[in-house]
């Protein structure tokens, strides 16, 4: 006979979660009403949700909690990535409401799409079980099909939307199958208990190989590294411009949530297998991301494969793995919430209606036109760059300084010799911001920037000037982030 | 010694300038001009009680330590030596001529020259005093984006390609020598146990010889690049031909010495083995670097690439003088540094002079212009001269120094060396007959305006410096001796400076019988 166990349920520590989902949920309610079509207070409802379960996760950092009978776990590792989450739909939400405006999107359904991701991404860093890790990642993954193609009059959004489907659906494929052989290996999905099955070594080694090399497949592809980037790019590119932002650093912070949480915790025995597996993927992630985004002359595309360089950075702190390595992963990561959207906010807001100018030839004279619209993006750009005092110099300082610190010379070196030929083409935009004579595109940016985007580049000027300049009390954080995992 | 942060005010009172500017409206260009001039001569006038209340001994002075990222050790520590403080105080003074003499040739986007120029002279300052790796590298590459946009903005033609490729260039030299610094970083932590990235820990820091032989080539890089030595020069011609002429002024006169800075604060003291394993070969590069400046410079028919490319030649003297390793040769190259400085900063300032009036810098659209200029002429003559290195004037005691000092340890070299200063009365001299004497064939020519009075007034002090350098060197010399005397100390260890030491251990037979006076052994290098 077995009695039925009620497992324990903290609902406080998923009140975010909570908290995220009915306002999502109010906003589709909200929005069948005709009067509240493309208003901007839909936008800020959802960020008062967002501000809300803000202030409620900050209230969990401190002990671990592990509640839903160890399938969910809610610690500082999890919870600075939930921020980061936030921070990347709260100035999603900011650069969204002029671009809505202008293109014609129903702002509801998106603005609860947004908040859907967001809750995935949360199941994500907090999920201890490989079953909720799989939904949190499914929840992400869907409503981010939707939002890829949510400007539905484009084509090459819906272009955008069919190939991350088609992509995605196949890499959760590969992602199932080898949570089901790892299971099959170890007869666990907890984390933790896979993690002391290997130790142990009572798990049949071929299944339990073959599922991580599945799995690592799958979150590589969600991490966007090469080979497995072919869909960012285009996805990117065809994303209405605020996904694409968003796309670009919240989703990937779960992601990477998602692969530390893997390997840190469920296959650290096996670290000298996967080790170099990883460090090849960073090698040939961050060239590859670099070298073709030299090549690019769509301002759009060249930061989604400055992306996938970044991508490749932040392999170097996961194949460390080491205490540094993780807490550099989760600093890099916030660093470029605040310049990446920043980059793509600039970017959203010159071209214009319907995207119309986003080649480089239309950045042309854009510093002397408009002053400080420039000078926030070149601001990004040095940071993506990583020229001190941004954040962004930092961030690749304590990342490089980890894998030195792990014995990876190579690696570090094999980094910081990329981020010089990512400097060309970051300079390639200031060259045609500032260097060139004022170009054809006079016509281009006349476009004003509403209250709402011009808060999302004050945060973002603010996040990459105050990191940079006194990163300590970030520091600090990002380092207990990881004590308590 | 006192409580008022006065390196801290000399770092960051360009800093309160830029803002400042920042919030006047951009056709205001009268009161920015204003501000930045003020700006930079209050620095000035800051920055002169450094040279008044130094102290002569080797130790570091003025010194603010604050904790900064206690995480890593990192703390905002500043403070000057003897070789960095004439530094320190040649970069103020260049930069407030550099803000005089943009008056008119800076036309376009003054308010964005301005913040930009007054955000490199941060930079600048900075680096020289800065006594942390972590402050030392950000300040280090903080100086890129200014450099960057003001040859990309205000430069000439080809400005886009010059700038480019200087940014990058000098970022390549850079990163390699992040990863040593972390490297060490490390290093220092086993060793000591210590998490620190203060510099003056590094000093003496156990390093094994083949470890310190990679650290020496990942700095070597960075610093070469910066000086430049030759082969790593060919970023320098297109970026001072294509920058404006304040940009050339401080390019040659204050961003060059960061390079050369670099090896007797960072890799001198720190890898003394790598350092006399690769005397002869960075030897044979300066020699090099001296001729092929040299030659180069002879066959130019651009007046500021000639000037650009005797910068190549000067620096290996620099170079020459550092690695020598002797007191005489160090004090000589650091002579040399200033000297550089005051004279082709005056030089390229010449060169904009006749620029503005003719914008053409070709040899040959000029010839005879004494007969028009006679004021300019006089000017221009004494910093050519000064630029050769005639006694009497800076550049004479420099390279007297660098030369006499070498010839001891490398005489070869020393030779060799020698005819460089041949070739460099002759290009000088070669151009300036070729610009200003002869008769007027060009008809442009017939009717340019003499200097005017804030002309002259930025020629000033420049000129001053070149005689009072080269006819009183002792105060400079004897401000930077105990630090050099420390440095080669690092290097080579007690024993090769023990003659200018105070007489405490071992004193000579000869000097406890009195027959040799102390100070005549010290006095007598001269």
């Amino acid at each position: 006979m077995m009695d039925i166990q009620i497992p324990d349920i903290s609902l406080s520590a998923i009140a975010p979660e909570i908290t995220l989902t009915l306002t999502a949920i109010l906003l589709l309610m909200l929005e069948v009403f005709a009067a509240n079509k493309g208003r901007d207070h839909l936008g800020y409802l959802a960020l008062g949700g967002i501000l809300l379960a803000a202030l409620l996760t900050t209230r969990l950092v401190g002990d671990p909690v592990s509640t839903f009978a160890g399938s969910y776990v809610v610690d500082n590792f999890g919870t600075f990535f939930k921020l980061i989450m936030l921070l990347a739909v709260g100035m999603t939400v900011l650069m969204s409401m002029r671009y809505n405006e202008d293109n014609g999107v129903d702002s509801g359904e998106y603005y609860a799409m947004l908040l859907f991701v967001t809750v995935g991404g949360f199941f994500m860093a907090s999920g201890a079980d490989l079953m909720t890790l799989f939904l949190g990642l499914e929840t992400l993954s869907v409503a981010l099909y939707v939002l890829a193609g949510y400007t539905r009059t484009r084509l090459a959004s819906n272009e955008a939307s069919l190939k991350y489907f088609i992509l995605g659906a196949l890499s959760s494929g590969f992602l199932l199958y080898g949570m089901a052989l790892v299971y099959g290996g170890t007869g666990a999905t907890k984390l933790a208990q896979i993690g002391t099955a290997i130790a142990h070594g009572q798990v049949s080694a071929p299944l339990v190989a073959a599922g991580m090399l599945l799995m690592l497949i799958a979150l590589a592809f969600k991490v966007a590294a090469v080979p497995f980037h072919m869909w960012t790019p285009d996805v990117y590119q065809g994303a209405p411009l605020p996904v694409t932002a968003f796309m670009s650093a919240g989703p990937k912070a779960a992601a990477f949530a998602f692969f530390i949480r893997v390997f840190a915790e469920a296959f650290p025995a096996m670290q000298a297998d996967w080790w170099q597996i990883l460090w090849l993927l960073a090698v040939v992630t961050m060239t590859v991301g670099n070298v073709i985004a030299l090549a690019q002359d769509n301002v759009k595309r060249m930061l989604a494969y400055s992306s996938i360089a970044h991508a490749g950075y932040l392999l170097v702190g996961v194949t460390v793995a080491s205490e540094a390595g993780v807490s550099a992963v989760l600093f890099y990561l916030l660093i470029y919430t605040f310049m990446n959207i920043g980059a793509f906010a600039v970017v959203s807001v010159v071209a214009g209606k319907g995207e119309k100018y986003t080649t480089f030839a239309d950045f042309a004279g854009l510093g002397f036109r408009r002053p400080l619209l420039a000078m926030t993006l070149a601001m990004m750009i040095f940071s993506l760059a990583g020229i001190p005092p941004l954040a962004g110099f930092i961030g690749k300082f304590y990342l490089f300084m980890s894998a030195l610190e792990g014995g990876f010379v190579w690696l570090a070196v094999i980094g910081v010799l990329n981020s010089v030929v990512s400097v060309y083409y970051y300079l390639k935009l200031t060259v045609y911001m500032y260097l060139k004579e004022e170009g054809s595109a006079v016509e281009a940016s006349t476009a004003p920037f509403s209250p709402a985007m011009a808060v999302a580049l004050v945060i973002a000027v603010y996040g990459v000037l105050a990191i940079g300049v006194m990163p300590a009390g970030y520091l600090a954080f990002a380092k207990t982030a990881f004590l308590s995992f | 010694m006192n409580s008022i942060p006065l390196l801290s005010l000399v770092t960051f009172i360009p800093l309160v300038g830029m803002f400042v500017i920042f919030l006047i409206d951009r056709e205001n260009r009268g009161l920015i001009r204003g501000v930045a001039f003020g700006t930079a001569l209050v620095d000035f006038l800051v920055s002169l009680p450094l040279i008044f209340k130094f102290e002569p001994t080797h130790e570091m002075q003025f010194v603010e330590k604050i904790d900064w990222i206690p995480q890593f050790g990192v703390s905002y520590h500043m403070g000057v030596d003897g070789i960095s403080m004439l530094l320190v105080v040649l970069t103020t003074l260049t930069c407030v001529i550099c803000m005089a003499s943009t008056w008119e040739a800076i036309e376009k986007h003054v308010k964005e020259f301005m913040i930009l120029s007054l955000l490199l002279e941060t930079g600048m300052i900075g680096v020289f005093c800065a006594l942390d790796f972590f402050l030392f590298y950000v300040l280090w590459e903080v100086m890129l984006i200014p450099m960057y946009f003001i040859i990309g903005v205000w430069g000439g033609a080809a400005r886009i390609y010059a700038a480019v490729k200087f940014f990058i260039y000098t970022m390549f030299g850079s990163v390699l020598m992040l990863v040593a610094i972390i490297w060490m970083y490390y290093h220092q932590h086993e060793v000591t146990g210590v998490w620190t990235t203060d510099i003056l820990a590094y000093h003496g820091l156990a390093i094994s010889p083949s470890a310190q032989m990679i650290l020496f080539l990942a700095f070597f890089l960075a610093f070469a690049i910066k000086v430049p030595v030759f082969p790593f020069h060919t970023w320098l011609p297109d970026a001072h031909v294509q920058a404006p002429t304040a940009g050339s002024v401080i390019l040659a006169g204050i961003l060059l010495k960061m390079g050369t800075y670099g090896f007797l604060r960072f890799s001198l003291p720190m890898f003394p083995d790598a350092t006399l394993a690769s005397v002869e070969w960075i030897m044979v590069l300066s020699v090099v670097g001296i001729l092929y400046g040299a030659w180069v410079a002879t066959v130019q028919s651009d007046i500021k690439k000639l000037v650009a490319y005797s910068s190549v030649s000067h620096l290996g003297f620099v170079m020459m003088g550092m690695f020598a390793l002797t007191v005489p040769a160090v004090e000589g190259a650091i002579m040399q540094m200033l000297g550089h400085g005051v004279s082709t900063g005056a030089l390229f300032l010449a060169v904009g002079v006749l620029y503005e009036r003719r914008h053409t810098r070709e040899i040959s659209e000029y010839g005879g212009i004494t007969k028009v200029m006679p004021i300019f002429a006089t000017v221009f003559m004494i910093v050519t001269l000064s630029s050769i290195g005639l006694p009497g004037t800076n550049g004479f005691v420099g390279e007297f120094l660098i030369l006499a000092g070498s010839f001891g340890e490398y005489p070869i070299f020393t030779v060799i060396a020698t005819s460089g200063v041949i070739w460099g009365a002759i290009y000088m001299l070669w151009m300036f007959q070729r610009v200003m004497f002869q008769k007027i064939t060009k008809k442009e020519n017939e009717n340019l305006k003499d200097m005017n009075l804030r002309e002259m007034a930025y020629f000033a002090p420049f000129i001053a410096l070149i005689f009072i350098m080269g006819v009183f060197p002792t105060p400079f010399l004897k401000m930077m001796e105990p630090t050099v005397v420390n440095l080669i100390k690092q290097v080579k260890g007690e024993a090769a400076v023990a003659e200018y030491l105070p007489a405490q251990r071992e004193v000579p037979q000869a000097v406890a019988d009195g027959t040799v006076v102390v100070n005549d052994i010290h006095n007598s290098r001269l």
